[in-house]
């Protein structure tokens, strides 16, 4: 292999030369000729019943080409916009999926629900004619909070308590049984703060339909173009799934986000047929903090039981999960499938029991966020593990230590179905505490406390589950869709070679990564690897980016096509060498034979398959083009141990982090400075999520926190310099023994950051975010 | 965005004129509020009068004991100044380097956002606000919330800020936005010791009892048992008036250090 961009090699991004200077091809990059402009009417009441609309005077001002409503898109056949995953309640009866029309009908559920939508010749005709459209509301009591959600008034007539459902997971009589013979029971009341997203690029789409072909094509901001076609054509009826080809061009972060399939694409893609001209749409900043989905918004009531040496026996999880006001695309396995199974943690706890009951608020849909579910999970655990041990009056490196699941003990079956395939949680623990310098932090502390200020130290041991996988089990879990992931990899005449995959990079890295993996296989030169994807109409059907499921689910799908490229040149090649192909070696770019010493290089037997003159026809088809399906056998278990060392103002209840170590276990790493940039992002999403990020409504369900001026997004300037390193037990199923890496900083920093939050202010528990507001109060009301 | 004139003034004359023959103008200098307010459609002037092309608007110039800032000149502008420390650091941290290189003086004290840095340095530093008309004492121009002395179409034209003997200003920033939730000049001028406090209140306000302890004894343990009345300071999401009654002292202490240091 080539060290300079071979697997292992820190290459820098190819993507990025676009990227910086400008040269990026984002949704709202894309104009086509005839192009109009679309504006949609968004509800400023939380809830309320729609008597009538009235579009007339929007129609009338200039340049407005049409305004419409939800009862023309339900007229039309269209369809709701569906929840794609059903999960059971605990008597087995399916969840509540409410009724979910991209454009409100009778009833808005939220501030920001589209009621109407304007098409005109320019934005600004747009925004007029939007200011102009009428609508008599009937403003209803709404609901908001989400611990009192299920005894508030009822939002949707099919679901009594506001219940989407009431979940378990785990053997509860054998948890009770923990509990029962317990030295020592730790609680835990906490909530898990709602986020907003906030990609740098917002929503967009661009909808057009050519009625020669009848084809429609939507350019919009989708992690999974093939899921928005499949869900579009197959549940919402915009479009035959044959017509629909969707395109995610160069698109500026997702974070979850971008995952689902939203009113607006639906809106403009269906309209666009009706106008006969092309839709762009693109949110405002404004727009997407009202109708994004949001994320995380949990509250939960957690029991530890252990014995009085600090051995865990059980963990009892109650959690209320805030839905917002419809199922978004997979909300339902994000409280569920994606969090009650992480709640092993990395620990051998015996029994566990999780009840998660999903309720119905007057608040924007919430989904996946960076973690989905697992930054939730590790919060309960590592939360409640690190309280437990000073209440033992132990060191919780220690207590950790003593429950770590042993590397013999793999692979292990956690009680809440999981099967971890590999992992050493106490070497991370080991190297964390090295590089956090843990034998200078009485001096330290020393120094604050001296200084008048408040030291303290928090760490947290998380898991993550990625590559959600496989199709058959998560099928048989709810999940309305496989999730293998597509690769073809067509060689061209001169030994180039242009990859589809059905995975997609907004951010990540993959036309960098998955070009080293390729070249690095084959022994070819890096640049002469392309990347393409996000573009139904030119990759297979794959499932898309989200969940860090790229390396580890498309690259083994890459890695697959390889596979059968270097079958096929063997084959290829065995002729060249006449001999058979089980006598031809590849290696190094080169196929040989022991018979011959002329090695082939893979250029030659490219220009061989495409220019078949040396072999049977009729044995073998001619071209060097493969395509691959693959297929998860598990989950990927990424691990880490953070630990976060803070020191507190009391006088203003400023937090600072004084140092934050990272060790994760992510497997293989194809390009170590790839996969510390996502450390480094997910740390600061984890860390803003811990003390500066806080996604409110008020009491009638006005989005308090809409803007940059009250929503605190971290900056450069709210982080420490991160240490990152990394250990490595490569994932033992698929055959790049690789976890993935995306989500792993966001999940594991906040209960890092608040352990250390609590240590240092010596209290059970600050909500997050642990603002210097919250903070102060919290010192005033133990002073 | 409103459709609206944009009508450049090459005079403070014209301007004046521009304004008072709409029926609803408003004037723009930096435009960091109001341009954010025009493009979400909170504002719809008729007239938006731009003061930028004004000759002598953005000079600034000093005597031993007066610094004297014109009132287009820029947040960054006044951040490069030397005459004031306390004045340039203030200036140095308001918002962000984008605001800094088209916010002005003047539009932020005609402004007049209660959680803006200026009016700290202006009653602290006792300042006077010249206009097209007139001079009004720094101390009679912060009437209320984004309401000040000045009249309808009257415009600032620069600001003179006597040289104090030391001064020092320490900010406590809203997290999101950058804006002061409290910020706390401190000055010890020809005039006394003066203190100004932004961001607690609905306006700018000196606060009298740290002023008197100051004068006692310049020293942050002076301030240690000084009750600050917080009946009428702002509350909001990012803090509770007992917070922001608490940050005035800290932040007063903060300056006082920096002061003596």
């Amino acid at each position: 292999m080539n060290a300079e961009t071979g697997i292992g090699a820190s290459v820098l991004r190819k993507e990025d030369a676009r990227f910086i200077t400008g040269k990026g091809q984002y949704t709202d990059d894309i104009s086509m000729f005839g192009q109009t402009h679309c504006v949609f009417v968004r509800s400023p009441h939380a809830r309320a019943k729609i008597n009538s609309i009235r579009t007339d005077r929007a129609m009338a001002i200039d340049g407005v080409i049409r305004v419409f409503t939800g009862d023309e898109l339900v007229a039309d056949g269209i369809g709701d916009l569906p929840c794609g995953w059903v999960v059971n309640s605990k008597d087995g009866s399916p969840m509540v999926s409410p009724p979910h029309p991209p454009i409100a009908t009778t009833l808005v559920n939220y501030v920001g629900e589209p009621y109407a939508f304007v098409v005109a010749e320019s934005l600004q005709a747009a925004r007029d004619g939007a200011e102009a459209v009428e609508a008599d509301f009937e403003v209803l009591e709404a609901v908001i909070d989400t611990a009192t959600a299920s005894s508030s008034v009822q939002i949707h007539e099919n679901a009594p308590n506001n219940q989407a459902y009431d979940w378990e997971l785990g053997e509860k009589d054998a948890t009770d049984a923990a509990f029962d013979k317990a030295d020592h029971i730790t609680t835990l009341d906490i909530t898990n703060n709602r986020l907003i997203p906030n990609a740098i690029e917002p929503r967009a789409a661009l909808g057009s339909y050519d009625a020669a072909s009848s084809m429609y094509t939507l350019y919009t901001t989708s992690q999974n173009p093939h899921v928005e076609r499949v869900v579009l054509a197959l549940f919402v009826n915009v479009a035959p799934e044959a017509n629909l080809r969707v395109i995610s061009p160069d698109v500026g972060g997702g974070f979850g986000s971008k995952i689902f399939v939203y009113a607006e694409e639906t809106a403009v893609i269906w309209a666009s047929a009706k106008i006969g001209r092309p839709i762009k749409w693109r949110a405002d900043r404004s727009e997407s903090f009202l109708s994004d989905a949001h994320g995380r918004d949990h509250v939960t009531k957690a029991e530890l039981a252990l014995t009085s040496d600090g051995e865990m026996l059980g963990l009892r999880v109650k959690t209320i999960a805030n839905m917002g006001a419809y199922l978004s695309t997979f909300s339902s396995s994000v409280p569920t499938y994606l969090y009650g199974t992480l709640l092993a943690g990395q620990y051998k706890t015996p029994a566990i029991y999780v009840e998660t009951q999903a309720v119905f608020t007057n608040t924007a849909p919430v989904d996946a966020y960076r973690g989905a579910g697992r930054p939730e999970a590790t919060y309960v655990v590592e939360r409640i593990v690190e309280t437990a041990a000073r209440e033992l009056n132990m060191d919780p490196v220690e207590l950790r230590r003593k429950n770590f699941i042993p590397p013999d003990a793999f692979p292990y079956q956690t009680p809440v179905a999981l099967e971890y395939d590999t992992g050493n949680y106490a070497a991370s623990m080991s190297l964390a505490l090295q590089l956090a310098d843990s034998d200078g932090y009485a001096a330290r502390k020393a120094a604050s406390e001296a200084n008048g200020k408040m030291r303290g130290r928090g760490y947290s041991c998380y898991i993550e589950a990625c590559g959600i996988a496989p199709s058959q089990l998560v099928i048989s879990l709810g999940a309305g869709v496989g999730l293998f992931e597509s690769a073809e990899v067509r060689v061209d005449v001169s030994g180039s070679v242009t990859v589809m995959t059905g995975s997609h990079s907004h951010g990540q890295g993959h036309e960098t990564t998955f070009a080293q993996l390729v070249s690095d296989r084959l022994g070819i030169p890096f640049e002469s690897v392309n990347v393409i994807h996000g573009d139904t109409g030119r990759s297979d059907y794959g499932l898309g980016t989200y969940g860090s499921r790229s390396i580890a689910v498309g690259g083994s799908a890459i890695d697959k096509a390889v596979d059968k490229i270097i079958a096929k040149g063997k084959k290829i090649a065995a002729h060249m060498f006449e001999t058979t192909e089980d006598q031809v070696e590849f290696a190094e770019g080169q196929f040989s034979f022991a018979g011959s010493n002329e090695p082939k290089p893979f250029a030659e037997i490219a220009g061989a398959a495409y220019i078949p003159a040396v072999y049977p026809l009729d044995e073998l088809e001619p071209g060097l083009s493969e395509k691959a399906f693959y297929d998860p056998k598990n989950f990927t278990y990424p691990a880490g141990s953070y630990v976060c060392e803070v020191e507190i103002d009391p006088s203003t209840g400023v937090t600072q982090i004084e140092k934050f170590v990272a060790v994760d276990d992510f497997g293989n790493v194809i390009n170590p400075m790839i996969v510390e940039g996502q450390v480094h992002g997910g740390l600061a999403q984890g860390i803003g999520q811990a003390l500066l990020e806080h996604g409110i409504y008020d009491p009638d369900g006005n989005l308090s926190t809409g803007s940059y001026m009250d929503y605190t997004m971290p900056r450069a300037a709210d982080l420490p310099d991160f240490d990152v390193d990394m250990t490595s037990t490569p994932c033992t199923h698929n055959p790049l023994g690789v976890k993935g890496c995306g989500e792993a900083g966001a999940i594991g920093s906040p209960a890092a950051v608040i352990n250390a939050v609590t240590d240092a202010l010596g209290v059970k528990d600050v909500p997050m975010p642990a603002t210097p507001h919250t903070v102060w109060e919290t010192i005033q009301q133990g002073a | 965005m409103y459709t609206f004139n944009f009508r450049r003034a090459s005079n403070l004359d014209e301007a004046r004129q521009i304004h008072q023959s709409s029926s609803d103008a408003v004037y723009v200098a930096g435009g960091m509020t109001l341009i954010p307010s025009l493009k979400l459609r909170l504002a719809s002037p008729e007239d938006v009068v731009d003061l930028s092309q004004i000759d002598g608007l953005s000079t600034i110039s000093s005597t031993d004991s007066v610094l004297s800032i014109g009132a287009m000149a820029r947040h960054n502008d006044v951040a490069k100044t030397t005459e004031i420390p306390a004045l340039a650091a203030l200036a140095s941290r308001i918002g962000d380097a984008q605001v800094r290189n088209c916010g002005t003086i003047g539009g932020s004290l005609a402004n007049n956002d209660p959680a803006a840095d200026y009016p700290a340095a202006v009653l602290g530093l006792g300042a006077t606000i010249h206009t097209n008309s007139r001079s009004i004492a720094g101390d009679d121009f912060f009437v209320d919330l984004f309401e000040t002395a000045l009249e309808d179409g009257e415009i600032i034209t620069r600001v003179d800020f006597p040289v104090p003997q030391r001064a020092a200003y320490a900010k406590f920033a809203n997290q999101a936005s950058k804006f002061a939730v409290v910020g706390v000049m401190v000055a010890e001028t020809a005039a006394g010791i003066r203190v100004g406090v932004t961001g607690a209140a609905a306006c700018a306000f000196r606060l009298s009892s740290f002023e008197e302890a100051l004068s006692a004894s310049m020293s942050a343990s002076a301030l240690d048992d000084i009750n600050v009345d917080s009946s009428d300071f702002n509350e909001d999401l990012h803090a509770s008036a007992a917070y922001r009654a608490n940050l005035v002292t800290v932040m007063a202490k903060q300056a006082v250090d920096q002061l003596v240091a």
